[in-house]
């Protein structure tokens, strides 16, 4: 017993290769600090546990920055307040590790105190460390999250006062509140006995964590001399005197046995199987064959416009969607900001060979205006020659220009003859269809599964007798 | 059939998968919320790590986390939310951890609006976070290129072991285009020379620290020296009829789309325009744009999003011997194709 004690434990480097200067066989830390010692139980657990080449350890900001230059683990250095972060990410990435969370009081309970929060209540398979020694350390002593009322620091020069400065922070009271921690204690370093303790809870935290027991938190009462500006004696002290009633030691939570056992699948690369699962074909795509297009239809920059609800960004989707099965390049922007105001949904959609430039159709060579407001606000800026095809139903005006071509459509009436208005997107296809000689009706039909992914045979019956009744009344009332 | 129509969001995503990413870290924000939205439903679909964080800070250090752990990672958003990143991206840069970045830009500054805009250039471009570093900087105008712009920054940040931005604007983002997937890599690079296992082989440490000042120069120039390298090896550029132009017109991202509009719509008055499009913004095409007066251009017009961001590339790399002019829009507006017109004449006549 007394042999194993003075060995150095296999859990930590035998020479301290990361540390800067030379002093690489002792720590940097301070005569008297409680570091060291954790540190050392830690080592010791992982050593006994045989766990040494299993473990990532994530070092914070503080103080114990440096904890990478002892630990003899897998080790990330993190950003402030960010290692519960940082330890998720390593965690999902290597499910079965042990993933240990070391963190300082102003790097927990102050920056980090969402990050810590948000990994507890996830559950996450990490180990966290939380040294509480009511200071920051590392930056010379200023006022932590856990600094005692009336406690003097050089941020709080005159002690710390409550109306001003809040209140300790109990974070082993706090996380006990969430549900996904399974062992959550607070003990202390100031003497021997409850040294004996805090190495209990560290065993018990990465024992828990090796069975994948989910979040463990140890916060660890701990000496800071040169902050408190005492001897290291005096400082043992003042932990049992002034710590302990604030901070009461103990367990908050330990479901033991019938803390839930959480397994995380190893993240897969399987390269052969992602289009596969994904649902992607690797058959070639083949393209419809296309009908005898005018001149005039085989660019276009098509506005869609009208009532939010009346199926414009569908009829705009299905365009493209259908477009794009003949082989043509297309693009379908949204409106999109300040286009958005005044009550009318509109897109933009192109559809023609080669490269597209602009998305958006200001000056588009067809509008498809499904109401009066659309109608009035984007007839001036179809192109001159331009189509032109309105919704005769609800819009009451007659269109006023004289030098594009005009198709009145009652687009809602069809619909509604059809006995279901949301069918208004399907007139339009069909309408579209027979003016430009782009889509084959039965070609639309055929691809109705695939736009309207997951609907009844029923729904697609009735969208499909939509895209016929749009085509088959231009061919019947325009020549 | 590997043809889609989709989002630019998307599209990323979809890059992003046949890269080989394995985890998405992100956050909930408008223009970019389809990408966590579609790394939501096709990663567990192929059994790899998606998280929705607490926030844009704790993505990018989970981002951090993973690229350690050695998986190709990704992370999404937009400026406000990038401007929150920009602490673990230094970080990424000072530590060697490859990983990408997509930014879909929107109104600025404060909260701004979700209307498109080019505004983070500088913030991406010319590092953002502190220290000395640059993060490579991809950006794609259309949605085969958010794809296929994604896969390659995967690429290209292992190559060099550093953040990649995919940077475009809520245009891109939101519009939807025919995507071809590409194939899916077959195999991805060996990282167990730094990434954290947790077995006995591979006990490395990722890690941004330099305590000694020495150290620390060394360090810095160690990065310096692949900047330098990736200025030289990895400048994209696109020209449209630029063999004969008088004019230039500079844009990236859905500006160049409404720029290439506007060529075609001046040549057709007889006007000599062309259309220069840097695909890289860190490497920017700096030599490119330098020689355009030699070459016979005789006006530069950048176009943006913005102020005038990358209009000071423009001009560093033209160093005096021209004079340029810029054109923006703000606030979600995008500039016509007329509008841009209308300038170039105003600027400079009825230029044949």
């Amino acid at each position: 017993m007394k042999k194993t004690m003075l060995q150095k434990p296999k859990g930590f480097i035998d020479e301290y290769k990361h540390k800067a200067g030379a002093e690489k066989d002792r720590t940097h830390y301070c005569p008297g600090c409680g570091h060291g010692i954790l540190h050392k139980l830690i080592a010791e657990a992982l050593e006994d546990f045989g766990l040494v080449d299993e473990t990532i350890l994530i070092s914070p900001v503080g103080c114990s920055v440096f904890a990478y230059y002892y630990f003899d683990t897998g080790n990330f250095q993190a950003a402030h307040g960010r290692a519960p972060a940082v330890a998720t990410a390593a965690s999902r990435a290597n499910p079965d590790k042990i993933v240990i969370s070391y963190q300082g009081d102003g790097d927990l309970a102050a920056i980090g105190g969402n990050n810590i929060l948000q990994a507890a209540n996830r559950g996450e398979n990490i180990v966290v460390f939380f040294i509480n020694n009511a200071i920051y350390g590392m930056t010379g002593g200023q006022m932590a999250p856990t600094t005692l009322e009336g406690q003097v620091t050089t941020t709080t020069p005159y002690g710390r006062n409550t109306d001003t400065d809040g209140f300790p922070i109990k974070m082993s009271e706090v996380l006990s509140q969430l549900t996904a921690p399974t062992y959550i204690e607070r003990v202390s370093l100031h003497d021997a006995p409850h040294i004996r303790k805090t190495r209990n809870a560290v065993r018990k935290a990465i024992k828990n964590a090796k069975e994948r027991k989910g979040f463990q938190f140890v916060e660890v009462l701990s000496t800071c001399p040169s902050g408190w500006k005492m001897d290291p004696v005096k400082s043992m002290k003042w932990v049992k005197e002034k710590m302990l009633p604030l901070y009461p030691l103990g367990v908050y939570r330990d479901l033991g046995d019938d803390a839930k056992i959480t397994t995380r699948p190893v993240p897969v690369m399987d390269p052969v199987a992602v289009w596969e699962k994904l649902g992607i074909s690797a058959e070639a795509d083949v393209d419809f064959p296309r009908g005898d297009v005018a001149e005039e239809y085989r660019k276009l920059s098509i506005r869609v416009a009208g009532f939010g609800g009346q199926g414009i960004m569908v009829t705009g989707q299905a365009l493209a969607s259908v477009a794009l099965e003949y082989g043509y390049n297309v693009s379908w922007l949204p409106s999109y900001g300040p286009e958005m105001r005044g009550g009318t949904a509109n897109c933009s959609v192109n559809i023609q060979d080669g490269q597209i430039g602009a998305a958006e159709a200001v000056k588009p060579s067809m509008l498809l205006a499904m109401n009066r407001p659309s109608l009035e606000k984007f007839e001036e800026a179809v192109e001159p020659g331009g189509t032109l095809i309105y919704n005769s139903t609800l819009i009451d005006i007659e269109p006023t220009r004289a030098d594009i071509k005009v198709f009145a459509i009652p687009i809602t009436g069809i619909a509604d003859e059809l006995g279901n208005t949301r069918v208004q997107s399907m007139v339009n296809i069909g309408a579209y269809a027979a003016i430009t000689d782009m889509f084959r009706v039965e070609d639309v039909i055929a691809l109705l599964p695939k736009l309207f992914k997951g609907k009844k045979q029923a729904i697609l019956d009735l969208n499909a007798k939509a895209v016929k009744a749009g085509f088959a009344y231009v061919k019947d009332n325009f020549k | 059939m590997a043809r889609m129509l989709m989002k630019g969001n998307y599209a990323a995503v979809y890059g992003a998968a046949m890269a080989g990413c394995t985890a998405y870290y992100g956050y909930p924000i408008t223009p970019a919320s389809e990408i966590a939205e579609s790394a939501a439903s096709l990663f567990p679909k192929l059994g790899r790590t998606f998280l929705q964080a607490e926030s844009e800070v704790a993505a990018i250090n989970m981002v951090y986390g993973a690229a350690g752990s050695g998986q190709r990672v990704m992370t999404g958003s937009s400026g406000p939310g990038i401007s929150l990143k920009l602490e673990g991206i230094s970080y990424c840069a000072g530590a060697a951890l490859p990983c990408v970045i997509v930014d879909i830009m929107r109104g600025g500054p404060g909260l701004g609006n979700i209307g498109p805009e080019q505004s983070d250039y500088n913030q991406v471009v010319k590092g953002g976070g502190h220290g000395n570093y640059s993060s490579i900087v991809l950006a794609p105008n259309s949605c085969q290129e958010m794809c296929d712009y994604t896969m390659k920054a995967f690429e290209l940040a292992d190559k060099y072991r550093t953040p990649v931005f995919v940077l475009t604007d809520g245009v891109i983002g939101q519009m939807m285009e025919s995507v071809t997937i590409p194939e899916p890599v077959k195999e991805l690079p060996d990282k167990s020379d730094y990434a954290v296992y947790g077995t006995p082989l591979h006990k490395n440490l990722v890690n941004s620290i330099y305590i000694d000042h020495d150290d620390l120069e060394e360090w810095n120039l160690t990065l310096h020296k692949k900047y330098q390298v990736i200025k030289k090896e990895e400048v994209m550029y696109e020209e449209y009829m630029m063999e004969d132009a008088e004019i230039a017109v500079i844009g990236y991202g859905s500006v160049s789309r409404v720029l290439r509009t506007a060529v075609d719509a001046a040549r057709a008055k007889g006007i000599k325009m062309g259309l220069f499009r840097p695909v890289t913004l860190f490497p920017f095409p700096e030599k490119e744009i330098a020689a355009m007066p030699g070459k016979g251009v005789k006006h530069i017009l950048t176009v943006e999003l913005s102020t005038g961001q990358m209009v000071d590339d423009v001009n560093l790399a033209l160093a005096g011997s021209i004079k340029s002019d810029l054109y923006f829009r703000l606030g979600g507006n995008v500039p016509s194709a007329d509008e841009i017109l209308g300038k170039i004449s105003e600027l400079y006549g009825e230029v044949k």
